[in-house]
């Protein structure tokens, strides 16, 4: 287990230094250049942007900037932002854990309705329930995330005024309001962006949960169970399920990727300031250090999650715990 | 299998294997034939098709030339069917127009990531060893990058964006998935006897891989590409809708959603009909996916 | 012959059919026979003549599209199972009536622990607790001779040779002490001398505990060695029924002489066995009149044409042909070694 867990880590570094350096060229090579505020403006003189550029080492040779690059990396410092003047470290502090507060409360959800609702529709194929909600989940998986949001804003916002919808807090709360006040007012505020990302991973892990489900239903063992005695629903909870978690699991750690992407979405919809707004607005500014450095924690949350996963399946899989 | 899906939360259908089984693009004729679901499906996506070829003729007004003042954001009507934009141009118009951006650059872009995506996993899976080891390494880690952000990172160094250079962004940054599939079909066939028989023959390894083991690749391939061309659709949108799509004034479908979203509390329609026309596209292609992938997989028998 | 009040199950006209689309495969096609209490029945035939079928329509365990058909009645212990709601005979399942599968590598779940599995009969049968069912489990565990039955209890399937899993089957069958053990092919999937081991222990729990076993193989060596009686399946009925000596001196029906022939004996020294040539017809197409003519060699015009009844023939021996209606044909043929 250990050797195996150093050699994913390893593998998951590779991964990390080439997603970092595959985005540093792709960026470096675009035509456009950074600061987008200061050098968009035509009054800006050449000196001023070849001072600008040489203050951050742009006008180095790439592979030299590429050095540093690694060599700050390296001693764990994530540069400044051009658009902040601050350490990118210190403005990712505030974004980061509410993208993760966003992407926990989503999967959470997600696959606690997804893996019921799967359970349901794959413990009876083809009956009412797995017809209605099977195509449901269909039509829900197939809209476009952004668009999703837009539908929510409109009906929360415009129309039902029921919840918040923009934004992380309620700015006019005061700061030495009771931890309970505050953090209900997150929650008021988190409901609508997790909702909506949750409700799309609930119609894809449910899709996936009915297969996995359907799939161990002519096992042997479970006619064994039934052979004993063990009620309908035991078997299918207690036996099937346990089982047909395993591959929902694996899921899990796949599905870091595509929440991030929906997280980006959905967080700028709602005006939550997470990493995928704050990446949205470092890629309009041209934000080098910022850009990188949020590809490069998505890609070590992509790595953290894969290997979160197999931890977790060999943990719920006798036969990989004791290999 | 799950249903595959195509929002970018979507990007792990990628991951997952279509079924292997080898088999004549005809016999997705078949299937059309006897699934009603994928009949219906099929027929939608012909039917947005054909509104996308034929937009220049059936589209009621130019949808790029604003109409006049009173015609501002205005609600469904006899004249305009679907309502005006802020801009008072005609909706309809528009989402027909966006229909001939939309689809067509998601296809095109498709195209292009299935191209590079069969070259790059053919000769991983075929040549195997480092070579192989190298090539997947690079693909895990443009899996490992939410697309969104990967393609947010080029597509901003640009100014403006041509709708070829879309094309090719877009497909360079989606053949990931492609690849490992090509790859593993590759290398379940390379082990396959006729393949090694007409090695024996004295046949090229590129004419082997080409002419007996990349065949039996086509079937998967013709399914994830079906799928792929959903989710570019939506990510393409996606991108237009965070402002990074073809420069204004042309319309897709996600720069019509953006235009409404400023005026979404008093001008809902301007938001919502494009996303109609963008989750009836991809409804359609998964199911249409779907089904193919269920029929030209196993056969299911009945247990005797 | 015991009494009747000792009949502990009795089977009559058991018909059970696969609705597939169209056509209907009639894998168990009116079976009738009874079990009395401590006794140990053989049922034999090929694979794909119903005995499996048989076995699960026992314990109502057969899914759709396979359905028991009216009239069909399985009685137990004075009750009539197929009269039962699902969770009457869930009761019966594992409490009254044990069964013991064929494939001991997959009849187990993997991602539970043996000593779980067996304890799991203990919980939903007699409401035990956690600790009380787990005792359980490893007295049972020791019963079926698996050795440090405390600590093997926790193990997992995966961990388990194949006949240590099929032990542990047999415990799990055995914990509710049934009356009925349903064995289906026990030994099929083990190697030899694990088979001999697993025949032994399942006869000394039988004479242990008093139950009686139907044994379910298509082995007639493992017949000889551990049943009383022995019912002959093929074609989805039973063609022949008798006592076990009475079977092997004196077949009445041609395929049970072909499964004796086929049999392999201690010094035997021909080089290929006896097969009974052609195969078994599919349950979708049963051939008219007698099933089995396709492949007999004394069949006639008469089993063509009609179905033949079981006629008795003595000594609780019966079969299904129409040679025991007309002896004069049964004349010694040429063994039909293909």
């Amino acid at each position: 287990m250990a050797t195996w867990l150093v050699k994913r880590l390893a593998q998951g570094l590779v991964v990390i230094v080439l997603t970092t350096t595959i985005t540093f060229f792709l960026i470096h090579a675009a035509p456009g250049e950074p600061f987008a505020g200061l050098l968009d403006d035509p009054r800006t003189t050449q000196q001023m942007r070849d001072a600008h550029r040489a203050r951050y080492g742009l006008d180095r040779p790439l592979v030299v900037q590429y050095a540093r690059f690694v060599a700050s990396i390296g001693t764990g410092n994530l540069g400044e932002s051009f658009t902040y003047h601050r350490p990118v470290a210190d403005v990712l502090g505030d974004a980061i854990p509410r993208t993760l507060l966003l992407m926990g409360a989503a999967m959470l959800v997600g696959f606690a309705a997804g893996i019921a609702l799967g359970t349901a529709q794959g413990a009876r194929p083809g009956g009412w329930l797995d017809r209605i909600t099977g195509s449901m989940a269909v039509l829900v998986a197939s809209l476009p995330d952004f668009w999703l949001a837009l539908l929510a804003l409109l009906l929360f916002a415009a129309t039902w005024r029921i919840l918040p919808v923009s934004g992380f807090s309620d700015p006019t709360l005061s700061a030495s309001a009771p931890l309970v006040v505050r953090a209900g007012d997150v929650l008021r505020h988190l409901t609508l962006p997790a909702g909506t990302l949750g409700l799309l991973v609930a119609a894809i892990v449910s899709r996936y949960q009915r297969a996995a489900l359907i799939d161990v239903l002519p096992e042997p063992w479970l006619r064994t169970a039934r052979a004993k005695g063990v009620p309908r629903h035991a078997v299918i909870f207690r036996h099937a399920l346990r089982n047909a978690l395993l591959p929902t699991i694996t899921l899990g750690g796949l599905a870091v990727p595509a929440l991030l992407g929906g997280a980006v979405f959905v967080e700028v919809t709602f005006a939550w300031q997470g990493m995928g707004s704050l990446a949205v607005q470092a890629v309009g500014d041209r934000d080098y250090p910022l850009v990188l450095a949020i590809v490069l924690l998505s890609s070590a949350l992509v790595v953290a999650g894969a290997i979160v996963a197999d931890v977790v399946h060999a943990i719920a899989d006798p036969r990989q715990r004791h290999a | 299998m799950p249903d595959a899906t195509p929002s970018s939360l979507a990007a792990f259908a990628d991951t997952e294997p279509a079924p292997t089984t080898p088999g004549a693009p005809g016999r997705i004729a078949a299937v059309l034939r006897r699934d009603p679901a994928a009949t219906v499906a099929a027929a939608v996506l012909l039917l947005i098709a054909a509104a996308a070829v034929f937009a220049p003729w059936i589209a009621p007004f130019d949808p790029a030339l604003p109409l006049d003042v009173e015609a501002r954001a205005q609600p469904p009507s006899s004249i305009h069917w679907l309502g005006t934009d802020p801009l008072t141009r005609d909706l309809l118009s528009r989402i027909l127009f966006g229909a001939r951006v939309s689809l067509g650059i998601s296809f095109l872009a498709v195209l292009v990531a299935t191209i590079v995506g069969t070259a790059w996993g053919a000769l991983a899976g075929y040549v195997g060893g480092w070579v192989d080891r190298v090539l997947m390494s690079v693909v895990d880690a443009g899996l490992a990058i939410p697309r969104i952000l990967l393609l947010l990172g080029i597509v901003a160094f640009w100014r403006t964006l041509s709708a070829p250079a879309l094309v090719v962004v877009l497909g360079l940054t989606g053949w990931f998935g492609a690849s490992r599939l090509v790859r593993a079909e590759v290398q379940a066939a390379r082990r396959r006897d006729f393949a090694i028989a007409a090695r024996a023959s004295g046949a090229s390894p590129a004419r082997v891989l080409v002419r007996h083991v990349l065949p039996h690749a086509m079937t998967p391939m013709l399914v994830a590409a079906t799928l792929g061309v959903g989710q570019v659709v939506v990510i393409e949108a996606g991108l237009a809708f965070l402002g990074y799509g073809v420069a204004a004034p042309a319309a897709s479908w996600g720069n019509i959603i953006r235009d409404g979203r400023e005026v979404l509390a008093t001008a809902w329609w301007v938001s919502v009909f494009p996303g109609i026309a963008l989750a009836l596209t991809v409804l359609a292609i998964n199911v249409l996916g779907d089904r193919l992938r269920a029929a030209l997989g196993a056969p299911q028998l009945p247990a005797p | 012959m015991t009494s009747p009040a000792d009949v502990l199950l009795r089977v009559t006209d058991l018909r059970t059919h696969f609705h597939l689309g169209g056509e209907v495969a009639r894998a168990v096609d009116g079976v009738s026979f009874d079990i009395h209490a401590g006794e140990t029945v053989g049922m034999v035939g090929e694979s794909g003549c119903g005995k499996s079928v048989t076995a699960l329509s026992l314990l109502r365990l057969v899914d759709p599209p396979g359905r028991i058909e009216p009239g069909s009645r399985i009685e137990f212990e004075g009750r009539d199972l197929l009269a039962l709601d699902n969770e009457g005979i869930r009761r019966i399942r594992g409490n009254r009536i044990a069964m013991v599968f064929q494939e001991p590598m997959t009849a187990l779940n993997p991602v539970f622990s043996i000593g779980d599995q067996v304890a799991e009969v203990a919980r939903v049968h007699a409401g035990a607790s956690r600790k009380a069912a787990w005792e359980r489990a490893v007295e049972m565990l020791n019963l079926v001779g698996i050795p440090d039955p405390r600590e093997r209890a926790k193990a997992y399937p995966h961990q388990l040779s194949g006949g240590m899993r099929q032990r542990v089957l047999i415990a799990m069958a055995l914990v509710m002490n049934p009356s009925l053990l349903i064995a289906d092919e026990p030994t099929t999937a083990l190697d030899v001398t694990i088979q001999a081991q697993i025949l032994e222990l399942l006869a000394s729990l039988q004479q242990k505990l008093g139950l009686a076993v139907l044994l379910i193989t298509h082995d007639l060596g493992v017949v000889a060695e551990v049943t009383s009686r022995v019912l002959v399946m093929y074609g989805g009925q039973v063609v022949e029924r008798a006592p076990v000596r009475e079977l092997f001196a004196n077949p009445r029906h041609p395929y049970t002489r072909g499964l004796l022939q086929a049999m392999p004996r201690l010094g035997d020294h021909r080089d290929r066995l006896a097969v009974i040539p052609g195969t078994v017809p599919p349950p979708t197409r049963w051939p008219s009149g007698c099933r089995f003519r396709d492949r007999c060699p004394y069949a006639w015009e008469r089993c063509a044409t009609e179905a033949p009844p079981e006629y008795p023939a003595g000594n609780g021996h019966g079969a299904r042909c129409h040679l025991v209606d007309e002896p004069a044909r049964d004349v010694a043929l040429a063994a039909p070694v293909a």
